[in-house]
């Protein structure tokens, strides 16, 4: 009895499915190594650079705290929201509650093809038409409607799937009981998407934090705080600190550098994991009919 | 006919977004226009961009205002644009899906949903912090480790031999783009894996299938569209990436790579790297010509994306699945 020198049909196969199986791990491995190195990296030399100063102080050259690119940040998101979040949630409850139509179709397909727009090509529109057109140079108000171009289309794709998952027996329990059009809409579906909204706007913090690009040609940058103009003032962000510090050669520019990291990929970290948290929380409860 | 004055704020403000694609046409073309009459065709086939003389009276050619010698070619930054793309593309690609697969039907579902944050988490991660990464971490890395090992394998193909330099360059920023792409592409795919009828799996599993055989006979030419169109949306996504490029692509001015670890510029970076010295342009003709590389990038972002979308269908990257 002696064996076949070529493996069996069966073990073949069963070698290629291991070889496989063990080709997709390694991809994943492969992609999540330098997660964790960019994650290592940026807290290691972040938090070795961090101080009390960068809270308490305002940049200065190319050493001094960060204060002015904190509070620019904040500031540049909140206009940022001020814009995006009215536009985007009517909109979603448009493409929600009406959206079925032709115009509907239409402005779903553009609002991904907006979401797909290079983020330096916004920036640069926004310098040609505000910053120059309209003169404002740069400034909070060129920065923040930018950012909100930007977000727009991921507030109203959240808030649409918010909306679209209040059950449709609820609206129509609204009009049997006489309810109009917007009553129905703002207090029987609004409280139930709520949650699926705040997902939407959480995630456009996410983005608006993180971007340095649409900014650039917009809201240029300044050492110091912002005194509350919203045209013909720059303005500074954390993001900005990471890029152009990085290219000085000194070791205090490096380290504000770092540490600037550190405190977006902080904001933008806890901002994942309470998206992660709400989205699994929420879903369950929204897609339920009892309730 | 009734009037309703709630639907027609809604229909106003929803008809901000198609609107502001419009604006961004509108607006970059009409600005660039005087470059776009004076650049002609060499914008796109010309390899020199010189800003000129800046400090020497403008002169009068083909009735514009330029400065001496100013000539404004991008082909360079074309040529930088395609080839990381490509390059991150091709390194995308194949990951992408062995993610997809493992994430989709590799894994039990309490581990899954820990693992799949990691996908997340790397589309999460600001383009300026893969950058300061590329910085810090990759570009010794390629000069001291990936470049030399890479040259010693294919060093035979000329692309790959030649000076690999201080590592910044087309190696690094499609490494990095590649690192950006693979959570676009891998959601997508591994959403449609998971959308895949237990009836095309059941079938194949009756056939006497391994699972991997099910995955790699049966899912995935199933969802073969959708892997289409979730790399040209990662190809979107590839050619307009700024920030992380600029970082550690070595800015490359007027010159063609000659190999892969050459220092090259893509058009969205070069746009950002040229701020200061285009604004010091007294006739504004260089910024004129920046507006028509984001006029050019506009549009190919606009059709990549039609065409992703046509093929995703209705899976789209702005869900919040």
């Amino acid at each position: 009895m002696s064996r076949p020198l070529s493996l069996s049909r069966t073990t073949q196969r069963r070698w290629w499915s291991g070889l496989g199986w063990s080709l997709a791990a390694a991809s994943f491995v492969l992609v999540a190594t330098p997660l964790l190195d960019i994650l290592f990296t940026v807290f290691r030399k972040g938090f070795s650079a961090l101080s009390f100063t960068l809270f308490t102080k305002v940049t200065n050259g190319i050493s001094g705290g960060l204060l002015n690119a904190i509070t620019g940040t904040l500031v540049l998101v909140s206009g940022a929201l001020v814009f995006a979040v009215p536009v985007g949630v009517l909109a979603g409850i448009y493409l929600s509650e009406f959206g079925r139509g032709r115009f509907g179709q239409v402005v779903r397909f553009l609002d991904d093809v907006l979401a797909g727009v290079p983020s330096i090509v916004l920036g640069y529109f926004s310098y040609v038409t505000l910053v120059i057109g309209m003169g404002w140079q740069f400034s909070v108000l060129a920065g923040s409607i930018t950012l909100a171009l930007m977000v727009v289309p991921y507030i109203a794709r959240f808030t649409e799937t918010a909306f679209l998952q209040v059950p449709n027996g609820l609206r129509e329990a609204g009009y049997a009981l006489g309810f109009r059009e917007l009553t129905v809409i703002t207090r029987i579906a609004l409280p139930l998407a709520l949650p699926g909204i705040l997902t939407g706007i959480l995630f456009a913090i996410a983005i608006s934090l993180g971007e340095t690009a649409p900014l650039i040609y917009t809201a240029g940058w300044s050492n110091f705080l912002w005194n509350g103009r919203l045209v013909h003032e720059p303005i500074g962000y954390l993001t900005y600190v990471i890029w152009s510090f990085i290219n000085q050669p000194y070791r205090s520019a490096h380290a504000l550098a770092f540490a600037a990291a550190l405190l977006v990929i902080l904001m933008v970290l806890l901002i994942n994991i309470g998206l992660t948290i709400l989205v699994r929380r929420t879903r369950p409860l929204a897609g339920s009919q009892k309730r | 006919m009734k009037l309703r004055p709630f639907r027609t704020v809604l229909v106003l403000i929803t008809s901000l977004i198609p609107l502001a694609l419009l604006a961004i046409l509108v607006f970059l073309a009409r600005y660039s226009w005087p470059a776009l009459t004076f650049n002609g065709w060499h914008f796109v086939t010309g390899h020199l961009w010189d800003l000129g003389n800046l400090y020497a009276d403008p002169v009068k050619r083909h009735g514009v205002l330029v400065p001496i010698g100013a000539n404004y070619g991008i082909l360079v930054f074309i040529v930088g644009t395609l080839l990381t793309s490509a390059i991150a593309l091709l390194i995308a690609i194949p990951v992408s899906i062995g993610v997809a697969v493992f994430l989709a039907e590799g894994l039990r579902s309490n581990v899954r949903v820990v693992l799949s944050f990691v996908v997340e988490l790397l589309a999460a991660v600001p383009s300026v912090v893969y950058g300061l990464w590329g910085y810090a971490v990759l570009t010794p890395l390629v000069s001291r480790t990936i470049g030399p090992a890479l040259r010693t394998v294919l060093g035979f193909i000329p692309f790959f031999s030649g000076s690999i330099g201080s590592g910044y360059g087309l190696l690094a920023a499609s490494i990095v783009l590649a690192l950006m792409v693979v959570p676009i592409i891998a959601a997508t795919v591994r959403d449609a894996l998971a959308r895949v009828p237990s009836e095309t799996k059941e079938a194949a599993y009756a056939m006497g299938a391994t699972h991997f055989e099910v995955v790699r006979r049966a899912m995935l030419p199933a969802v073969r569209t959708n892997i289409i169109g979730a790399c040209i949306l990662g190809l979107g996504r590839a050619l307009g990436e700024t920030m992380a490029v600029l970082m550690v692509s070595g800015g490359a001015l007027n010159y063609f790579p000659d190999n892969i670890y050459s220092p090259i510029t893509t058009m969205a970076s070069f746009i950002v790297s040229q701020l200061d010295s285009a604004m010091q342009d007294p006739t504004g003709m260089a910024v004129r010509s920046l507006a028509e590389i984001a006029l050019i990038l506009f549009i190919i972002s606009v059709i990549t994306n039609i065409i992703a979308r046509l093929l995703t269908g209705t899976a789209r990257n702005v869900s919040p699945t």
